[in-house]
């Protein structure tokens, strides 16, 4: 074994683009500026607060259960927040907070998102690294640091931002109506423009590349579909992201300056708040114009990196691709004027609900074409079960669970009724938090190759990924049934409630199944950090797939490709082309070595092409033949 | 070769490991038995049972690995023997696929009927009718979507796993395909957006019926309380104003607007079958959300902005009794926004009634203003003639107990 994972080898002789410095721990793997690296760091700092809000759905899941028992361990660790081993209220509603700021904001945005435009946007476009890896390096720490504040919110007195993960003041901005509005909100506030502040020096970063640092050759319409959902998706965050701060900045002056921008009419008790004149649907407004294209931030990278483990694993153009941008480039635009659903019951104008009623209904249609277009590339495949695909194949099937329920949710007539109700906990967490997981899984098991140059156990794969899909359905597909018979979320305990006691019995259905499904994942954990040093060392290409990333050597060199940057001459989908010798065509072999599997479309009416393909193949009748 | 001695090494060590393990772990299996029986108060039988489970896990882990090195082993004799590949896990991923789909599909059966029919009975209101019209009409054709695209899901990927005597088809587009997947949902959706909207509007924006005018009723959310005022003979409930807010005047109740003077508290929402009842809602703190399941109505109560929502209940109290076949059935309202603590617990009871029912309860109630109240408003401190002086004391209680829900 000549490779060692972590250490790259340098090849100073092909080196030729870079001026070279002698690389230090502290500038290669803390401080480091290489895209492939500062992934890496994205992911790893992912993973990590995806173990921690797993372990925090647990403890919730655990009270949810077994709302009467006493878990003397669990004081062990909590302390004074779950006293006797019972979790308390107020604690209660601080890790469902903390649960949803994490796997929304830190795991399915940096974590996903950072990894995967980190590594694959200089890769797949022919790239030697980012527009600016300086503020590429920023990004990470400013997430890092963010990760850091909302961590230590748990070591605070009065305990972390429990507000829910929306924080809709007046409760998350008066100390006195719950505990977490105190020092925990305002580390939440602090956590989340640092986090804000990452996502758009990411965002902007991956859009400059993108546009501007693509090789010979690859134009827009020849871009893999994961670099339209990366690009997509950075301008979706670098448009709404802002707002967030925006709407932060003014809770933050409600909180500790005296200002009523949210606040108004408000009696604490018998203590009456001197507010007047502010809105707390102002809030609401601000957090959803960003919070809704957040919900898309969080697909899209999935969307993209499942439509293209798919191709690949299936030996099968993708179906559709120019449909499939344009149903990318649609969401992204309708995204943004959807935002009022999550409002329709907030005393909002109901004029207004009727408008983006429309408005959100319309957006299931280019996810419906998206759902057929994956469903036709599968179909007259020859599927390859690689844990990525395995993975690609669930997060489909999630989106479309999660995707049909939003029918119900989006009509707002529908949801008078379910709205904050367990249904859209189940509607949520199928269609954009499992979908996107299991896409950013895929995404893992897919381009471990490509980070660490070794080869992820696929038989642990298979185990992670049957436990984990059984299981997640386990979980989230009863919750629907709470919804419909008016279970509200964020109740503490169904005890209280004639009615919902008959749901305890299915809350410790789940509540198994979220265990379960938590301890599949200490096989992926396993496998990952076990093959970053003792996998099977990869090859160049190891999964046949055509795109760029895969010219590049096994020893992921910084500036990526030892010589010249390779020129690209064909979209990224040439999978099992009739007349090819390969079952796949990769970017960078120009159409002259492929005259035999050439098609008329391929040219894009370039008449000069299409003359000598027609000469080539009046030449060679015997090939035309076998198409 | 090296690597069968070092399988073979690794082998020896596990079976060490498991060997321990599993003395160790039914050592401490014995020790919890023996420990729970005492009932003791201290801690270690609780770390003991805790590390118990963490052997017990480690001891599947160590299971799995075993597993997974047998297979490999297997797989690698195959391979030196030049015999074709023992497990084909495209076949067996397939194969699972497949097996996903039958479950899934009688899982999905399951639920539909048994988890389905413990969820809400009818609809109680005249609205709630069409929106569970309009629920069943979308979960019908979700429901054919769903596994419509499940099968084919699946489906596919097991007929279409891998083998190396074929090729897969070349088929990157077909505009045909493509426009009829995207008009045909598109069209649908109309449908649904259509019957939505219309709804919608019947909802929010209703036509008033001179005789048939609503009975107005303010919902007035707290931490962790709801109050309930009626408006009285005058039918308007009177206005009030936050700053007035005091120990005795808990909704802060302006009783120098006439409109103030009858208007009654109550402990709960009693509502009379088929007339309309148009709900004035707001709060006094956080935001609450006011839901009433059974009747399809929710709507947030924000501080500083009052809301309204109109409905007509249809289904009284006792006829849900006898539909339901449930003789404890009661109608309730509940918080349905996170508001704190105390926020799984905000409940009250509402109960239909035929209208001389409500008639007769409503003149129970007792009015808001209060001896107290008049001499803080410089009211003239008169009996009111059909309010004797234990209804006056009734509105006292009344008022301790919300207070004492306050606090």
């Amino acid at each position: 074994m000549s490779t060692i994972s972590l250490h790259d080898t340098h090849n100073h002789d092909n080196h030729d683009d870079h001026g070279h410095h002698k690389e230090t721990f502290l500038t290669k793997y803390v401080f480091s500026q290489d895209h492939k690296m500062i992934a890496k760091q994205f992911l790893i700092t992912g993973i990590i607060m995806a173990v921690i809000a797993m372990g925090l759905s647990i403890l919730f899941r655990l009270q949810l259960a077994w709302p009467d028992k006493d878990f003397p361990i669990l004081e062990t660790f909590l302390g004074k927040w779950a006293e006797g081993g019972r979790i308390k209220p107020d604690f209660y509603l601080a890790l469902v907070t903390i649960h949803g700021t994490i796997m929304v904001f830190f795991v399915l945005t940096a974590g996903l998102s950072g990894t995967f435009s980190n590594l694959l946007i200089p890769l797949q476009i022919g790239a030697r690294d980012m527009a600016s890896p300086f503020l590429n390096m920023l990004s990470y720490w400013f997430f890092f640091a963010a990760c850091v504040i909302m961590m230590s919110s748990f070591f605070i007195q009065t305990g972390p931002a429990s507000a829910g993960w929306t924080v809709y003041p007046p409760l998350s901005a008066l100390p006195t109506a719950i505990s977490g509005s105190g020092l925990g909100m305002t580390l939440w506030l602090i956590s989340m423009v640092l986090f804000v502040a990452s996502s758009l020096m990411g965002g902007i970063n991956y859009v400059s590349t993108i546009l501007n640092m693509r090789t010979k050759g690859m134009d827009l319409w020849k871009m893999p579909l994961t670099i339209w959902a990366f690009f997509l998706t950075a301008i979706l965050g670098v448009l709404s992201f802002p707002v967030l701060v925006a709407g932060v900045v003014l809770l933050i002056f409600d909180r500790s300056f005296g200002t009523s921008f949210y606040l108004s009419d408000i009696v604490m008790g018998t203590q009456i708040l001197p507010n007047e004149g502010g809105s707390p649907i102002l809030w609401q407004h601000l957090f959803w114009f960003l919070g809704h294209p957040e919900v898309y931030i969080v697909i899209m990278p999935a969307m993209g990196l499942s439509s293209e483990i798919m191709s690949v694993n299936a030996r099968k153009p993708i179906f559709g691709y120019h449909a499939m941008i344009y149903s990318l480039i649609g969401i992204t635009i309708l995204s943004f004027i959807v935002w009022g659903h999550h409002m329709f019951v907030t005393g909002m104008n109901p004029l207004l609900g009727g408008v983006f009623m429309i408005t959100t209904l319309i957006i299931a249609v280019p996810s419906a074409v998206k759902t057929f277009n994956w469903l036709a590339t599968l179909w007259r495949g020859n599927i390859r079960f690689t844990p990525a695909m395995l993975f690609a194949i669930g997060m489909v099937s999630f989106f479309i669970s999660g995707g049909l329920t939003g029918i119900f949710l989006g009509n707002a007539s529908l949801d008078i009724n379910l709205h904050d109700t367990y249904f859209v906990v189940a509607h949520f967490h199928l269609v954009m938090g499992s979908a996107a997981i299991f896409g950013m899984l895929a995404g893992v098991y897919h381009y471990f190759p490509k980070m660490f140059g070794r080869l992820m156990s696929s038989k642990l794969g298979y185990l992670h990924f049957w436990i984990t899909f059984a299981c997640a359905y386990l979980v989230f597909f009863p919750l629907h049934f709470l919804g419909l018979d008016g279970v509200p979320r964020r109740y503490y305990a169904f005890t209280e409630f004639e009615f919902m006691q008959k749901w305890v019995t299915v809350n410790i259905l789940v509540t198994w199944a979220a265990i379960i499904a938590a301890l599949a994942q200490v096989a992926f954990l396993f496998n990952f950090f076990y093959s970053i040093f003792k996998g099977k060392v990869s090859s160049q290409n190891p999964w046949g797939a055509n795109t760029l990333e895969w010219t590049t050597p096994v020893e992921r060199i910084h500036g990526n490709w030892p010589g010249e940057i390779p020129t690209v001459y064909r979209w990224p989908y040439d999978y099992s082309k009739p007349g090819a010798d390969a079952d796949f065509i990769p970017q960078t072999v120009p159409f002259s070595q492929t005259m035999g599997s050439n098609m008329p479309h391929d040219f894009e009416g370039n008449t000069e092409s299409e003359r000598i393909q027609r000469e080539w193949e009046e030449a060679n009748p015997s090939s035309d033949a076998s198409k | 070769m090296s690597l069968r001695k070092f399988i073979s090494n690794k082998s020896i060590a596990a079976l060490a490991v498991i060997m321990t393990a599993f003395a160790n772990t039914s050592a401490f299996a014995q020790a919890a038995v023996a420990e729970t029986a005492k009932k003791p108060v201290d801690m270690g039988p609780v770390y003991k049972s805790a590390i118990f489970y963490a052997l017990a896990f480690l001891l599947l882990c160590l299971f799995i690995a075993i597993i997974g090195k047998a297979l490999k082993v297997y797989e690698l004799t195959r391979e030196a023997q030049d015999k074709p590949k023992g497990i084909n896990w495209n076949t067996v991923n397939a194969v699972l696929f497949a097996l996903f789909l039958i479950v899934g599909l009688y899982g999905v059966y399951w639920e539909y009927t048994v988890h389905g029919n413990m969820i809400l009975p009818e609809a109680a209101s005249e609205h709630g009718k069409k929106i569970d019209q309009m629920f069943n009409i979308t979960l019908i054709l979700t429901t054919i979507v769903f596994i419509a695209t499940h099968i084919l899901l699946f489906g596919f990927a097991y007929y279409y796993k891998y083998t190396n005597k074929r090729k897969a088809y070349y088929y990157p587009h077909n505009n045909t395909i493509e426009r009829v997947w995207t008009i045909v949902p598109a069209l649908v959706l109309t449908v649904l957006v259509l019957m939505g909207f219309l709804t919608w509007r019947s909802i929010f924006y209703k036509i008033e019926d001179p005789n048939n005018k609503p009975i107005s009723i303010e919902v007035t959310s707290s931490q962790f309380a709801w109050a309930i005022r009626y408006a009285g003979a005058d039918g308007v409930v009177g206005t009030k104003n936050f700053k007035l807010i005091n120990s005795i005047n808990a909704l802060g109740i302006d009783f120098k607007d006439k409109n103030t003077l009858d208007d009654q508290s109550a402990d709960e929402m009693v509502i009379p079958v088929n007339k309309p009842v148009r709900l004035i809602l707001n709060s006094k703190d956080v935001i609450h959300s006011f839901f009433m399941p059974h009747f399809r109505v929710q709507l947030n109560t924000v501080p500083g902005m009052t809301s309204y929502f109109e409905f007509t209940p249809t289904i009284t109290t006792e006829e849900m009794k006898a539909k339901t076949n449930d003789p404890t059935f009661k109608y309730l309202f509940l918080c349905n926004k996170i508001c704190g603590d105390g926020h799984y617990k905000m409940q009250k009871e509402v109960k239909v009634v035929s209208i001389a029912e409500y008639e007769a309860w409503l003149k129970e109630q007792p009015t808001y203003l209060t001896d107290d109240l008049r001499k803080e408003f410089n009211l003239p401190v008169t009996p009111v003639a059909p309010a004797p002086v234990d209804a006056v004391a009734d509105t006292a209680a009344v008022k301790t107990n919300q207070l004492a829900l306050k606090n």
